[in-house]
């Protein structure tokens, strides 16, 4: 055990490199912050594969890699029962976690060294940066769920350092404020949840948790809480949590904002680490929710299901191509969310908690890839709208190849590896419901309509005018592109249910042809579909679709009339009647309750600052008044009305 | 007479001998070696804070109206070090043309306040503690209204005096009262005649409010935040941190020790005034514009916390009290110490004047933000694990919906420190306070509050410390 001891530098090296940028980076040159960052993040990223070579070599014990606890020191006593620990826990789930995110942070740092060159604040950037991926990383080596909360505000606080980066932007500050208290609030669910889940077993310990021990457990379920055991309460808190961060329906609004921030910085926090911080929540306390709250874990997979649908419909209107990766980013992990919901536990009821942490995993390269492709293309045009881009695969071939292959991947198209993680994610829910299986596979066929859609808008289509013609980006930014593409093509042929599986015994991988088929033959229409519609760039504007009308009326084909009643399915009743009520309802209601709330705090602060006024004798009144109620208040046994 | 006794009164009678040297050296000492009050006086004083650190006894003296025991020594170390951070800070007002001449009066009259903390913590007899409280009280208004020059300082003090005195005379009539039906004001005699009849209960109910002033809750709070408004910088960081601590221990020891027998009626009091206190303090807070209005919310709405500790009535609560009054003072200190060099260097108090402040001093914004993040529980600041135990000794106690209460307004209280932070480092700003550089008095009280909050939560052994002191009812 002692040899994994290096695995501390993991956590000391980005919080060293956070300590000197923050400190002493503003004397230092850009070049030299962002270099120094990179350099230590990359010696991180070495010894986080070094640990999962480690790890996955060691022999196993009774079929399962052995749980590490590299470090677990005392931290605090509490009230004799409760004791708080600091340590680090290594199994396979947090290790894949290790490789996830150096990896991903890595190719940022490198990426940003030219994406963002030039901008003010570059070492503070890095040093927010390195603060952020210290705190990713104690969150997923956490051996206690306090720790893992400590952490999980730390990540709170850098990702609003991070969305806020370009403060003088209103929007920017706007979305950092919205984004960190959405959260708060759903970590306010986290907190009451972690309360009383500690209160009721006495302990912090995932080890102990997740050991599902009866004894353990037997007040928590023999307690109730307005008609449910304080156990299901106190996970079901503990999701909201998860859901806050994660981005699922109803707490997904702070998502589509956080898109203000800079671009590398979605890539890592919005694609692969902080918003799969929910998911991996629910991973680490799978077996508790397993065995003594399905029902809570029931829930789980209809909340991921119906956000997947509803963030997907969204996406297909976006123009924003930020936004469409944003919601397709929601989409995804509602997809994980399924998959933890309709697992059981065991070799074969399992699949679901194997597969999503194979999405996580593989979503977390293509999504960064595709965030980080974006951003070239940004870099390039300018802007973050669609109209302002078409024709751009002569000038950014690299871009276009390794974007190319993120919206295969996604689409669930073989050999890319999202096919992989995806296919077991639908046939764990056709083993769960056939309906839940048919809905899944639906929403996978959305996401390829809607990323072909982004990806032809971005490439095909009618060139706009430019300034300037668009140029490749540099290599610090094309590197980190084709570094993920490749992991793209190749991560599906891992066989990844012999490192993570549900009871951690080796899960052999076995397509079942039916879905395999199934959803590629799906995802294929859908592609097909948006190749048609977007790929020759007739404008989808109204008054130019009238045109367009007009031109096929005169074609006289058969085709025409399929054409009509497509766009007006497409356009008239997906688009008008579904997509854009959901996000009417999105924008007003859910956000202007959100909006409501701070507004009538502020409103009753100013109704009663009257009350202050500044008149001593009216104070000595309030206070005498004080003075009866609160005699008045002791005596109420003595006071009959 | 046994004279033994006074032995036992080592940190009242440290504290009076350094009073009175003060006094000599501030009345007879030449021109040039006054140069040097400042110095000599810290020094003196964190002499005095190390030697009540040595280990000694437990027990009582002149037949119980003096007591003393191992929490009351820690909490008095408490004040000790929150009156020395005081004094780093004084140093810059002190200096100013105005008040240089009075030099020697101002840490006379802090440490005559202390001296009646002292006394109101060690009292075991009612007298003895109203005595405490008289002599906190009088010459904090002196404080209050130092700068007697300037119009918002005098009247600062009339109102500081005059809610004092109203709340001493409740206070009175409820000892009268007291004494009237059981017939003994020695603390150790009270509890056994207390049998809860309606005129005990009344009494109770007056009494208590001269402490519920003095830690300002809600809605005992009104003069709050208009002294602590006009009184200079360094005495309203006094006010809010020292005085408050050693108000909100006296009444926890007093509900545990004297009161026991109306668990049920002052459980109901400290239920409503806290849940009051947080909230309309938050309510308020949000809408200020002027720093220390705002940061005198803030502490009300801290002083509903930092009772929390003490509804459940237990060991455990005790400790999270005390334990939070060590945090809060470290936070508060450390924003007063801010707050208060600005002020001395720009003569700027509002949050808007703030807006750039990162560009011109990053250090103070990032001392600030250090500050506003423990006050309002962030983690891994030490202000979350003080929260933290607070809320957890409540919750042990079952009192889920005043937690629930808590736990909201931490939230609402987020935004609008948060509100500050905002101002310091995104706002922008054509001519933000302009960058400069702090002595080494305030230097050195920035780096103690600084260190004090990163390290407090991580240093276990302080709270396991306090807890092996604490005891329940």
């Amino acid at each position: 055990m002692n040899e994994m001891e290096f695995t501390l530098y993991i956590l000391i090296l980005p919080l060293v490199s956070f300590i000197i940028l923050g400190l002493g980076g503003y004397k230092m040159k850009p070049v030299v912050s962002g270099l120094l960052g990179s350099v230590l993040l990359g010696a991180t990223t070495l010894l986080s594969y070094a640990t999962a070579f480690i790890y996955f070599t060691a022999p196993r014990v009774d079929g399962a890699f052995a749980k590490m606890m590299p470090y677990n020191m005392k931290w605090l006593d509490f009230g004799g029962t409760l004791q708080f620990n600091l340590g680090i826990l290594l199994d396979p789930i947090s290790v894949m976690m290790l490789v996830v995110i150096s990896t991903v942070s890595l190719m940022v740092h490198i990426y940003s060294m030219g994406y963002m060159h030039g901008e003010k604040g570059f070492q503070r950037y890095y040093a927010f940066l390195s603060l952020f991926t210290f705190s990713m990383l104690g969150l997923v080596l956490a051996t206690n769920i306090f720790q893992m909360y400590l952490f999980w505000e730390l990540v709170g606080v850098s990702s609003f350092l991070l969305i806020g980066f370009y403060y003088t932007k209103p929007e920017a500050v706007a979305a950092s404020k919205k984004a960190f208290i959405v959260t708060r609030f759903a970590d306010l669910g986290f907190l009451i949840g972690i309360l009383l889940l500690s209160f009721y077993t006495g302990t912090f310990d995932f080890d102990k948790l997740c050991s599902c021990d009866p004894a353990l457990f037997s007040g928590a379920i023999q307690a109730s809480f307005l008609g449910y055991s304080v156990i299901s309460v106190a996970l079901a808190l503990i999701f909201i949590g998860g859901a806050g961060k994660s981005a699922m329906f109803p707490l997904q609004i702070w998502l589509p904002d956080a898109m203000e921030g800079p671009t590398p910085v979605s890539a890592l926090i919005h694609a692969a680490t902080m918003v799969v911080a929910g998911v991996f929540l629910v991973a680490r306390l799978f077996p508790v929710y397993e065995t003594f709250a399905p029902d809570v874990l029931h829930g789980i997979a209809y909340v991921g299901a119906f956000t997947s649908l509803f963030a997907a419909a969204i996406a297909c209107v976006q123009t924003d191509i930020k936004r469409v990766l944003a919601f397709s980013t929601i989409s995804q992990i509602g997809f994980m969310m399924v998959a933890l919901g309709v697992s059981g536990m065991g070799s074969h009821e399992g699949t679901g908690y194997m597969a999503g942490m194979f999405h996580l995993f593989t979503h977390a390269m293509f999504k960064a890839l595709l965030f980080l492709g974006a951003g070239a293309i940004i870099h390039a045009v300018h802007s973050n709208e669609m109209s302002n881009m078409g024709g751009l695969r002569k000038h950014l071939p690299v871009t276009h190849i390794t974007f190319l292959i993120a919206c295969l991947a996604i689409s669930g198209i073989p050999p890319f590896s999202g096919f992989f993680s995806k296919d077991e994610i639908l046939a764990a829910s056709f083993s769960f419901s056939p309906l839940m299986g048919i809905a899944m596979s639906g929403i996978a066929g959305l996401t390829a309509f809607y990323m072909f859609r982004l990806y032809y808008r971005i490439f095909w289509g009618t060139p706009s005018e430019h300034k300037h013609t668009p140029h490749e980006a540099p290599a610090l930014m094309t590197v980190p592109l084709i570094f993920l593409a490749v992991v793209t093509c190749v991560a599906g042929f891992i066989p990844f249910g012999e490192f993570v599986s549900s009871d951690g015994l080796i899960y052999e991988i076995h397509l079942d042809p039916t879905v395999a088929i199934t959803s590629v033959v799906v995802a294929c229409l859908a592609i097909g579909f948006a190749t048609w519609m977007y790929k020759k760039g007739s404008n989808t504007m109204p008054d130019q679709l009238a045109t367009t009308f007009c031109g096929l009326h005169t074609a006289a084909s058969h085709r025409f009339y399929i054409d009509e009643v497509y766009l007006f399915i497409t356009r008239k009743i997906i688009f008008d009647r579904i997509s854009t009520p959901i996000a009417w309802f999105d924008r007003h209601v859910v956000d202007g309750f959100m909006n409501g709330l701070s507004w009538s705090a502020n409103r009753v602060a100013y109704l009663i600052r009257g009350f202050q006024s500044g008149n001593v004798q009216q104070y000595a009144y309030v206070f005498l008044i004080g003075t009866f109620l609160i005699v008045a208040l002791a005596l109420s046994q003595y006071i009959n009305f | 007479m046994n004279y033994s006794n006074f032995l036992y009164m080592r940190e009242e009678i440290s504290l009076i001998v350094l009073m009175v040297v003060l006094f000599l050296y501030d009345l007879f000492a030449g021109k040039k070696a006054l140069n040097f009050f400042q110095p000599v006086a810290c020094v003196l004083f964190a002499i005095h804070t190390a030697l009540l650190l040595l280990p000694r006894g437990v027990g009582e003296a002149f037949g119980g109206m003096y007591q003393f025991n191992e929490i009351n020594i820690f909490v008095k170390s408490i004040l000790n070090i929150g009156t020395l951070i005081v004094f780093l800070l004084s140093s810059n007002w002190l200096k100013s043309e105005g008040t240089v001449h009075k030099r020697g009066e101002f840490f006379f009259l802090t440490l005559s306040t202390l001296l009646g903390m002292y006394f109101m913590l060690s009292a075991g007899n009612f007298l003895m503690y109203f005595i405490g409280l008289e002599t906190a009280s009088i010459p904090m208004a002196c404080l209050i209204a130092f700068d007697k020059y300037k119009k918002v300082s005098a009247e600062a003090g009339a109102k500081y005096i005059l809610s004092a005195a109203f709340a001493s005379g409740l206070s009175l009539y409820g000892i009268s009262l007291i004494y009237g039906s059981v017939g003994t004001l020695y603390f150790n005699d009270v509890p056994a005649g207390i049998t809860g009849d309606p005129l005990q209960i009344m009494a109770f109910g007056f009494f208590v409010v001269g402490l519920l002033f003095k830690i300002s809750l809600v809605p005992f709070h009104q003069w709050a935040p208009d002294s602590y408004e006009g009184a200079p910088t360094t005495v309203t960081a006094y006010l809010s941190v020292v005085s408050k601590a050693s108000g909100a221990f006296v009444l926890l020891t007093l509900l545990y020790k004297v009161f026991g027998g109306l668990m049920d009626q002052w459980q109901a009091i400290l239920f409503a005034t806290i849940a009051l206190s947080i909230t309309v303090a938050n309510l308020f807070a949000i809408r200020q514009k002027n720093l220390k209005r705002f940061l005198a919310y803030s502490s009300i709405s801290q002083a509903g916390y930092i009772m929390l500790g003490a509804i459940g009535g237990t060991a455990l609560g005790m400790t999270s009290l005390v334990y939070f009054l060590l945090v809060y003072l470290f936070s508060n200190l450390a924003a007063f110490a801010v707050i208060s060099i600005v002020e001395h260097r720009s003569g700027k108090i509002n949050i808007s004047d703030y807006n750039g402040f990162y560009q011109t001093n990053p250090r103070l914004s990032v001392v600030m933000t250090f500050a506003l993040f423990s006050l309002a529980g962030i983690p891994p600041f030490a202000g979350f694990f003080s929260k933290f135990f607070v809320f957890a000794a409540a919750v042990d106690k079952e009192f889920y919906v005043l937690v629930f209460i808590a736990l909201i307004n931490t939230v609402i209280s987020l935004y609008y420190y948060l509100l500050v932070v905002k101002a310091m480092f995104i706002n922008p700003n054509d001519a933000p306070i302009a960058s400069f550089r702090s002595d080494n008095y305030t230097r050195l009280a920035l780096i103690i509050t600084t260190a004090g909050i990163l390290v407090l939560g991580v240093a276990s052994n302080i709270y396991e410390y306090i807890s092996s002191i604490s005891y329940g009812m």
